[in-house]
């Protein structure tokens, strides 16, 4: 069995409590680096991160794109998105084919 | 000359030959896997994308909820509210094979089906909007959970991608034409060997002959002398 977490600033992630997903609320980036290396060794499968953190973890969320678990995957925050998320795919097509084709 | 010192035997020849042999099939194998790949990871990208842009906005729906909510409750109600939840998520992962990159597909259980029954909370503390909120959060959830595995997929399929293509590329430019090279500096070698030993066999031919007509010639001499004496 697999747990999923939620890595955010405190108001955007509360919410997700209720859904009985694990929560960690960090507000410095030193501590959401140090969380998200210590749940990618847990028993996580799937770590929701917002875009407004991860973009200070573009090298650690990097580094665990190819190994199947966890799936690091961002959402919006609550200031809303910031497209980061989009633009990966669009990166990860470039990283496939050469180009962004679509 | 080829790059590589090789040794111009027929032995070598021989093994290269094979090896050339097993390097094109191996380069016709990679680059179907290669191009059927590239049609699954287009597909799973188009879907990736609808996926998060559906997700982004149910999410940004609930974000909106929680921020009403929050201005209607004060902070502390709010977190206690939401302090214990009802609702937990068993999350099992399996395997799919998609052109033999293993690709997770998630299973989720949840302990309440009853989607009413997610309110961790009183009705009386809290107002409405806060429902909402959590109602819209539950909503999104199962779209979460589909865009994370399949944007997993895309992250999976892309480095499989990246992989085949580099390693085509390889065969292609550098090992194939290296190989081909190898072997026509072989048997360029190995003709101009045998053209050697040819011209050999020729000389000492003229060698032994010319010595043998010289002694016939000196015999003749001599038994000429002899009938003239």
């Amino acid at each position: 069995m697999y747990s999923i977490a939620v890595l955010g600033d405190r108001d955007s992630v509360m919410g997700f409590k209720v859904l009985g997903l694990h929560v960690y609320p960090v507000d410095d980036v030193d501590k959401a680096r140090s969380t998200l290396h210590k749940l990618a060794r847990e028993n996580y499968a799937i770590i929701y991160v917002t875009e407004q953190l991860a973009v200070s973890l573009e090298a650690e969320i990097a580094r665990y794109k190819d190994n199947v678990t966890p799936a690091i995957i961002l959402i919006p925050g609550k200031e809303g998105s910031l497209n980061i998320g989009m633009s990966n795919i669009s990166r990860t097509v470039e990283r496939a084919i050469g180009a962004d084709v679509l | 000359m080829p790059a590589t010192t090789v040794n111009a035997t027929r032995m070598e020849l021989t093994r290269i030959k094979t090896r050339l042999k097993t390097a094109v099939r191996g380069h016709k194998l990679l680059k179907d896997k290669r191009d059927e790949l590239m049609k699954q990871f287009m597909d799973v990208v188009r879907e990736n994308r609808t996926m998060r842009q559906q997700v982004e906005e149910s999410l940004m729906r609930a974000h909106s909820a929680f921020t009403v909510a929050s201005a209607l409750m004060s902070p502390e109600i709010l977190e206690q509210s939401i302090l214990y939840p009802k609702q937990s998520v068993d999350l099992d992962m399996s395997f799919e094979n998609v052109m033999s990159v293993n690709v997770p597909k998630y299973t989720f259980e949840t302990k309440n089906d009853n989607s009413s029954e997610i309110y961790p909370y009183g009705f009386a503390m809290t107002s409405g909007e806060l429902d909402d909120a959590v109602k819209a959060l539950s909503d999104a959830f199962e779209g979460m959970l589909r865009l994370a595995q399949i944007e997993k997929t895309t992250q999976l399929l892309a480095e499989e991608i990246e992989k085949t293509r580099r390693r085509v590329n390889a065969l292609e430019y550098v090992k194939i034409p290296e190989m081909q090279e190898n072997i026509k500096y072989i048997t360029m070698k190995l003709d101009e060997n045998e053209r050697s030993a040819t011209i050999r066999l020729m000389k000492v031919k003229e060698m032994i002959l010319a010595q043998a007509i010289e002694q016939q010639q000196a015999q003749d001499a001599k038994a000429l002398q002899e009938m003239h004496a």
